[in-house]
């Protein structure tokens, strides 16, 4: 088995054990686009400052371990054009959906939830297309 | 405490998430890229997170509430509307272009670059503008 799969399932354990104690201990679904979005619009009047710590654990501790180690990379495209177009898809569409990966795909398809499903097969179906459309057609990806 | 607890949660996802590779977006492209070298990693991170979320919500229904208080989040209506079918379709869109959806791309803002500041701020703007649509879309007749 690669190695980047066995991070893979690690990695994802790890996420599992996150979504699980947001869930048991503060009695919250961890939704990235959820917390953040909440923010965004002010629509989270009364939780902002647990949306607030939860988005600075996100970025500072993942940002302290790869400062030690010193080897991540994001490969972002430096197409910027691209990139800001794929933000604001990504930004008004699991706004609509109400979910993204996290959300939607890792807490419900846990639960078996119906909405859950859907969701990722149409996020995973359009993905797939965006690459075969920017990736082997138009090469912009 | 909620904060701390939230903290810590997040500290995890992104833990999580760096392991994992999925801030790696070559890694998170090549799992769409059916007709590529195809990179079956994210399974492998779904499978993992998915797992031990079954058994966290069997807990969640054994104990009854949460251990700082309050309720569980309900389970939602199982309505599939056009805001979620069209939703997911557009956030696939840009996930697919560039690699990122809003996980990732908070916990690789610190070394991600420009590109991913990018991201961040048009998504912020995209969840902005987000609502209006939203309350439109409900409003059209059911599909």
């Amino acid at each position: 088995m690669p190695i980047e799969w066995i991070y893979g399932l690690v990695g994802g354990l790890i996420i599992g054990v996150a979504a699980a104690v947001y869930l048991l201990v503060n009695g919250r679904i961890m939704g990235a686009s959820g917390i953040i979005g909440g923010l965004v619009d002010g629509s989270a009047k009364d939780s902002w400052s647990e949306r607030a710590a939860f988005i600075a654990g996100l970025v500072f501790v993942p940002g302290v371990i790869a400062l030690t180690y010193g080897n991540a990379n994001t490969y972002v495209s430096d197409n910027y054009v691209v990139v800001a177009l794929a933000g604001l898809l990504v930004g008004v569409g699991t706004r609509l959906a109400n979910g993204c990966t996290s959300g939607h795909g890792v807490c419900g398809i846990s639960r078996f939830s119906l909405r859950g499903i859907v969701a990722t097969v149409f996020y995973i179906g359009a993905g797939g297309i965006s690459v075969i459309i920017g990736r082997h057609l138009l090469g912009i990806t | 405490m909620r904060q701390i607890w939230a903290f810590i949660a997040g500290g995890l996802f992104g833990t999580g998430l760096l392991v994992s590779g999925m801030t790696d977006t070559r890694r998170v492209i090549g799992w769409l890229d059916i007709f590529g070298s195809w990179d079956p990693t994210l399974a492998f991170v779904m499978g993992g997170a998915v797992t031990i979320m079954f058994f966290a919500w069997r807990v969640a229904a054994q104990r009854g509430n949460p251990a700082l208080g309050g309720a569980f989040p309900s389970a939602p209506q199982p309505r599939l509307g056009r805001n979620l079918v069209i939703g997911s379709t557009l956030f696939g869109m840009g996930w697919g272009l560039a690699g990122l959806c809003p996980g990732p791309a908070l916990a690789s803002v610190t070394w991600g670059g420009t590109g991913g500041i990018v991201f961040l701020v048009a998504m912020g703007l995209g969840m902005f503008a987000a609502p209006p649509i939203k309350s439109r879309l409900e409003q059209q007749p059911a599909m």
